[in-house]
């Protein structure tokens, strides 16, 4: 047998001068050819003893059955690697470019794991397959016979979408309800165009809907229907109404002109697309020195969309590069790009010019002490270590809670005091016939574990209205 | 598609009046509430205040007025045309009670957003004094309908060309000055306007409401790009109001916020006026 090559196939990109002019993807894709080869270095493993599936399976959160579709690619069945993935992702575009496989599938990888050696490119060969079925039109699957009855789900981002899809090919008649105007959550609003391009979720919309479930945009769920009447309506109600209220830090002058929350930032931009202002209507207004607050992907998101608007940006982040929470791959590309990172550095107050808008940031600096409740070392103030930095506009990327509109509007539902939604583990709420999944369980979550979510909540939810297991442990009293 | 408009009304030159299907918002929108709306595609999202509902018709009421290009594009759609998105019914409903005499204070096209709240106060068994304040008599909406409901009605124009000549906030002033008592003081208007009837009714400690209108996008809580400070504290518009305790509200604070993009909607404008093809050239 051949020998096995160390590294993998390298993705052909677009290089860091040429792609912060443009908006378009970093990464450009596998050929089949490259595609072949890279599905070559995988060693098909079989499950451990006392494991149901291999250990790059038992990694994914959706469970995919990653050496079945690697098999078929590396054999030229294209078809079939899309067919393969299907079953259990129904994204597969979407994961294929923004999971974080380094912390799920790859991290188990058997190949990655010996001296020497990267796992197999398993998030890059998904995209692959995914890309491949979109070019060519994809299949829409045999429609299963209706089983009469009807699910709700409170949100089309990652969570609600999967949940949707699964329960349609089960044969339920699926509704799905988004706030907006757009069907897809945070991969519409969130996810920059040259991460996760709009077309290619819109695509993955398609796919789902061609499953049979319906999705009503313009209806806020708490404002526009009660899941009080959605009960009276539906069998089932899954809430995934995601993690959508932005986080601030509440010093002085938090409120001036040029301060945005992370997700103002990004929605101006990649929902409502201002970055094509005039020709689409919503403006942004972005200034010549940036500064992203926090370490997180959605930090490193809005620092890289600041340098594609030709931006000077600097990331201010507590902690160290260590403790960054982003993916390594997105620090990375940001680094690439001549994103300046600040480290052991947060704000104090802001300073405004006479007109409303921040021209000043006072920082501090910090060092680390002892671990938190995290794990990772807390960061401590240095006394009188301020300092004043010239800045124009301040993106604040500090996290979002869960959003509250739901669970407000919906007493009986228990919730935890950081405001999410209390499941047990089928992700039961306290009211019976509600699933809740996602970033109002999770808080802060990624696309990936609320996908998860979103399956777990299909399959309980079909447990129950098939009468496999009508038990409720989270009964809400009286 | 997107949602019918069925009925449009010019209520002044630049105010028009918008009766749109929409039967889930009809069926929930109180007083007080808005909704978001996006004319197209390419459209931004604004929000507006429901004037009305009809549960029955499934429609709801707005009023626009002519600013910026997005509501002199809504202006310029007629009945049979269709708004891409409508979502709402957005925001809390005004506390609607018996609070005794209410003056309901409305400027411009805040008139129309006093409106549903005349009603309900009277119908909760309140003495109803309407304030209305316009430009001028031309630009002075809804008198008649509001009267309907109003145990007194008064007008200030600008101009003097009807009623009492200057801000509204002077003839709340004077008003009160003559001896009026009131319980509860609503203001919906321009930001001055409403920062003045709040200055008026300080020194009276009347509770005084007022509707902020603040740029939002989604109007769900997710983007806070509609903070506003109540009491020292960073609100969001969208769900925490859009009524608060004008005492209360930095209404500087809010009118420097609302001068964000000021310079992005002059060009907005100039280009839509390139294509708009109105005879005025807008």
């Amino acid at each position: 047998m051949a020998k096995i090559r160390e590294k993998k196939v390298p993705m052909p990109e677009q290089s860091a001068e040429e792609r912060i002019k443009n908006v378009k993807e970093v990464p450009l894709g596998y050929t089949p050819e490259m595609a072949i080869e890279e599905a070559k270095r995988c060693l098909q493993c079989k499950p451990r003893e006392g494991k149901e599936f291999p250990p790059c399976v038992e990694g994914c959160p959706v469970n995919v059955p990653i050496p079945q579709f690697i098999l078929a690619i590396r054999e030229g069945r294209f078809d079939d690697a899309i067919k393969i993935i299907k079953e259990r992702n129904s994204l597969p575009a979407t994961t294929g470019r923004v999971c974080p496989w380094e912390n799920h599938c790859e991290k188990a990888c058997t190949l990655g794991k010996r001296q020497g050696y990267e796992p197999v490119a398993i998030g890059w060969l998904e995209r692959f397959a995914a890309d491949y079925e979109r070019a060519k039109g994809f299949a829409i699957p045999p429609k299963p016979q209706p089983n009469g009855k009807k699910v709700a789900i409170i949100g089309s981002g990652p969570a609600g979408l999967t949940a949707a899809a699964d329960l349609a090919k089960k044969g339920y008649d699926v509704t799905v309800f988004e706030a907006l105007h757009e069907a897809g959550g945070v991969l519409v609003y969130g996810i920059p165009e040259f991460r996760l391009p709009k077309e290619i979720v819109k695509a993955e919309i398609e796919y789902v809907k061609s499953l049979g479930v319906k999705i009503l945009t313009d209806v806020v769920i708490g404002k526009t229907i009660t899941v009080d009447e959605l009960l009276e309506e539906f069998d089932a109600i899954f809430i995934a109404t995601g993690a959508g209220l932005p986080n601030f830090m509440n010093i002085p002058g938090e409120n001036l002109n040029g301060i945005y929350s992370a997700n103002e930032f990004l929605t101006r931009l990649n929902l409502m697309r201002a970055y094509e202002f005039p020709k689409y209507d919503t403006p942004i207004k972005v200034g010549e020195r940036v500064a992203v607050i926090g370490g997180g992907n959605v930090a490193m998101d809005c620092a890289r969309w600041a340098r594609r608007l030709g931006k000077e940006v600097y990331i201010v982040y507590r902690r160290t590069g260590a403790e960054m929470p982003a993916r390594k791959e997105e620090i990375e590309r940001a680094k690439e790009e001549g994103v300046h990172f600040m480290f052991l550095t947060a704000p104090t107050r802001y300073i405004g010019d006479e007109k409303g808008w921040v021209k000043q940031m006072e920082c501090i600096k910090f060092e680390l002490g002892e671990p938190d409740a995290s794990g990772r070392r807390r960061p401590v103030p240095i006394k009188g270590s301020e300092f004043i930095m010239d800045i124009d506009t301040v993106i604040v990327a500090i996290g979002q809670s869960p959003n509250p509109l739901v669970p407000q509007t919906t007493p009986k539902l228990k919730t935890t005091k950081w405001g999410t939604i209390e499941v047990d583990e089928e992700l039961r709420t306290s009211v019976e016939r509600i699933w809740a999944g996602g970033g109002i369980v999770r808080g802060d979550s990624t696309i990936i574990l609320a996908m998860g979510d979103g399956r777990k909540a299909a399959l309980s939810i079909d447990k129950y209205l098939s009468g496999q297991d009508r038990s409720w442990k989270f009964k809400a009293e009286g | 598609m997107g949602y019918l408009i069925v009925k449009k009304v010019d209520l002044a030159p630049t105010i028009k009046k918008f009766e749109i299907q929409a039967p889930l918002i009809a069926k929930k929108g109180k007083p007080g509430q808005f909704v978001i709306l996006r004319i197209d595609e390419k459209g931004e999202r604004i929000p507006l205040a429901l004037m009305d509902t009809s549960p029955e018709k499934g429609t709801i009421t707005i009023a626009a007025l002519e600013a910026g290009k997005t509501t002199k594009k809504l202006n310029s759609l007629k009945e049979g045309d269709y708004i891409a998105n409508v979502a709402g019914p957005l925001g809390k409903p005004a506390e609607i009670a018996y609070y005794g005499k209410v003056a309901c204070v409305g400027g411009g096209v805040g008139i129309a957003c006093i409106y549903p709240e005349v009603k309900a106060f009277k119908k909760a068994g309140n003495y109803v004094v309407s304030i209305l304040g316009a430009r001028n008599k031309d630009a002075l909406i809804l008198k008649k309908e509001i009267a309907e409901f109003s145990d007194e009605i008064y007008v200030a124009t600008y101009d003097g060309s009807e009623g009492f000549h200057g801000f509204v906030h002077l003839l709340l002033k004077k008003l009160i000055e003559e001896g009026k008592h009131f319980d509860l003081v609503l203001a919906v208007g321009s930001i001055p306007m409403m920062k003045s009837v709040a200055e008026t009714t300080r020194p009276y400690k009347i509770k005084t409401i007022a509707s902020l209108n603040p740029i939002m996008i989604d109007g769900t809580g997710m983007c806070g790009c509609c903070r506003v400070e109540v009491g020292g504290e960073t609100k969001f518009a969208c769900v925490d109001g859009p009524e608060f305790d004008a005492h209360l509200v930095d209404f500087d604070l809010l009118m420097t916020r609302n001068r964000r993009y000021i310079e992005e909607e002059r060009i907005a404008l100039e280009e839509y006026k390139k294509v708009c093809g109105c005879k005025e050239g807008c």
